[in-house]
């Protein structure tokens, strides 16, 4: 029992970081209806930043991960300028493989920049663990940062995208890229705005991540981006509760089958409930059903 | 001429260039003519080359010709190289069959079943969906068999094959080793094989394009509503697009593998699926002579890239994004006409430019 709940913690933890992961994805995928591959890597320049900041520059653990965030943001901005935004109007699948040339592109550039040697990472919170039930229940500080980060995240996105001006202007162009433009809504800085917030929370995610699980290398970002997308589409993607709820199950699931049905078989029983689901509900658990019209 | 007689003469120019190349490759290799002589490395690449071409006509199939993205082709190459190497591997030591071209055919015809029942399998559940949910089922498909495969062992005792998962430990000689992947592979792959399974591909593809099926399921890809409606069936034939893909597929792994002596499951990832997928999209999406031609020329750029080593990802990743946004960009696109106007010496119109 006390297992099964140590389990749990590390599921929602490593579950709070995918769905970290997966608003960047969502977000996205709802206002520029494409799949950004190269999520996953800004995840990892983000965490190398942070890396530097601490090991080399020897900041704090709170301006590491700020001047991330910001390094990140401005990453985010200038792939979307360059690469995403010459192709608005081309097919999904040629922005697609963009994204994938882009995502090369971050992993290559960081290879030559900081090697391939993987580098240990410093835990950003310097805590104990908390330790419960008689010191039976063992809950380390980044299973509680990370879980509170998730949730701090989860609201405020919320508030913004339902009472700030710009967060409706996101739905709106969402929703209607023309009908926004008619309304006076600039749909360039709109999108570039998302670009940013997704990339902003990827740096938190990369942080989070590598301070979970530290070895950091140039492929770091690439299977939690895909598991991320992965809980994007699980939960709806588009929807920001449905990628929190995607990536918390996510992260559960692929836990608890490593520990109690097979280690190596953890991945494919992740991928295996989200075909079922996906059959079950072919949207996605919160995802709007679009009916469509001939 | 008409479009039918249209349709004849391209296909003819596919098989045509690739027989050529083919004799060009082969006179290289003998070596006959002074002066023209195939480097080492190119050499040990020719099967991989033929391999990759058949899967990226194959996935041009579903990306293509039926519409749909999918992420796992990697899958099911990955299941056509493993059987493919246990049953070589099977018949060597238990039958002690020396003929090699005979048992790469076997082999490789089993791989097309093993990789088509998968198909089938993958297919039911996958064709229900639509679009980019489609798209990441095949790609958690892909996973699936990469993780389940790198837990199965397979060996041969006498003229049995031993099955286990997950048990590292079984009588008899290693044909499969989970996460080892294929050991001790006898390396029967040839180039002229290469170029047979290539020319079989083009057959098998570019008949069903031309055929009725073929043209039902290009109908289904335009307009899924408009073919339901005049009463095609839509999962016959987007399933008949994804198995005869994976069967190729498939049979491309099992010359893939048996050219190596040992092949990891690790090999098969996402990334493959993305290479193979980046074969098709940067050939041109349903032009299956662009297909051979990106599969080609982007299995030899990263080895003459070779010695600029740390570099040349990163080159092929810049090759990658500035193909893509020079094809597909309008205002990019519109320069380039503007620059191939001038070239032609006439004044070139604006609407010319908005074509392209």
């Amino acid at each position: 029992m006390i297992q099964f709940l140590s389990y749990l913690c590390n599921g929602i933890s490593l579950g709070s970081v995918y769905a970290i992961i997966a608003l960047g994805y969502t977000m996205v995928y709802g206002i520029a209806k494409m799949l950004n591959f190269a999520h996953g890597d800004v995840i990892m320049i983000g965490a190398y930043i942070a890396f530097c900041a601490m090991q080399y520059w020897g900041f704090p653990p709170v301006i590491s991960v700020i001047a991330a965030m910001v390094v990140c943001t401005a990453l985010g901005v200038i792939i979307e300028r360059l690469a995403y935004k010459p192709l608005r109007k081309a097919t999904s699948l040629a922005v697609l493989i963009t994204a994938i040339g882009m995502s090369y592109l971050l992993q290559n550039v960081a290879l030559l920049v900081w090697g391939a040697n993987p580098k240990s990472f410093p835990s950003v919170v310097g805590l104990g663990a908390l330790s419960m039930l008689n010191g039976q229940l063992i809950i380390t500080s980044e299973t509680i940062v990370t879980i509170t980060a998730c949730v701090v995240i989860m609201i405020v996105l919320t508030l913004f995208t339902s009472k700030t001006k710009m967060g409706k202007a996101m739905r709106v162009v969402s929703e209607d890229k023309g009908a926004a433009e008619l309304m006076g809504i600039n749909v360039n800085a709109t999108i570039s705005l998302t670009f940013a917030i997704g990339s902003a929370l990827a740096a938190v995610a990369g942080v989070l991540l590598c301070s979970a699980y530290p070895t950091l290398q140039p492929t770091t970002g690439a299977m939690p981006g895909i598991k991320a997308f992965t809980a994007a589409v699980f939960g709806g993607i588009g929807s920001i509760p449905g990628a929190m709820l995607g990536g918390i199950l996510l992260g559960v699931i692929e836990i608890l089958g490593k520990a109690y049905v097979s280690m190596e078989l953890g991945d494919a029983f992740v991928f295996a409930v989200l075909i079922v689901v996906l059959l079950v509900k072919p949207t996605g658990l919160l995802g709007k059903t679009i009916h469509e019209k001939v | 001429m008409t479009r039918k007689q249209k349709m004849l003469m391209s296909n003819l120019i596919t098989y045509g260039m690739v027989t050529i190349a083919f004799i060009v490759c082969q006179l290289a290799l003998s070596g006959s003519i002074d002066g023209f002589k195939m480097s080492r490395s190119l050499k040990g690449q020719l099967v991989p080359i033929c391999a990759w071409i058949v899967m990226a006509v194959s996935l041009n199939l579903v990306v293509g010709v039926s519409g749909e993205l999918s992420l796992g082709h990697a899958g099911f190459m990955s299941v056509g190289t493993f059987s493919g190497a246990v049953v070589s591997g099977w018949l060597l030591n238990a039958f002690q069959m020396e003929n090699e071209p005979v048992r790469l055919l076997i082999a490789m015809i089993v791989a097309g079943v093993c990789a088509g029942v998968a198909g089938v399998l993958i297919g039911i559940p996958v064709l229900r969906l639509r679009g980019d949910y489609l798209a990441i089922v095949t790609l958690a498909f892909g996973e699936i068999i990469r993780n389940v495969l790198n837990c199965v062992y397979i060996n041969v005792d006498g003229k049995k094959l031993i099955f286990g998962f997950n048990t590292p430990t079984l009588p008899g000689k290693a044909l499969l080793a989970g996460p080892q992947g294929a050991v001790g592979v006898d390396k029967i792959s040839t180039f002229v094989m290469g170029f047979v399974l290539i020319m079989f591909t083009l057959v098998v593809v570019l008949n069903l394009i031309n055929s009725r099926s073929g043209r039902a399921i290009m109908a289904i890809r335009d307009s899924r509503i408009a073919a339901e409606s005049v009463g095609l069936n839509v999962t016959k034939y987007k399933m008949m697009a994804f198995v005869t893909s994976a069967v190729l597929a498939g049979m491309a792994g099992a010359l893939y593998g048996l050219n190596y002596s040992t092949v990891a499951a690790s090999k098969f990832k996402f990334d493959t699926s993305i290479l193979v997928l980046v074969f098709v999209v940067l050939g041109g999406i349903g032009n299956i002579r662009g297909s051979i031609i990106a599969a080609t020329l982007l299995t030899i750029l990263p080895e003459m890239l070779r010695a600029f080593s740390n570099y040349r990802m990163l080159v092929y990743a810049v090759v990658l994004i500035v193909v893509m946004l020079t094809t597909n960009s309008p205002f990019l696109a519109g320069k380039l006409a503007t620059v191939k106007g001038i070239l032609k010496g006439r004044k070139n119109t604006g609407k010319e430019g908005d074509a392209v």
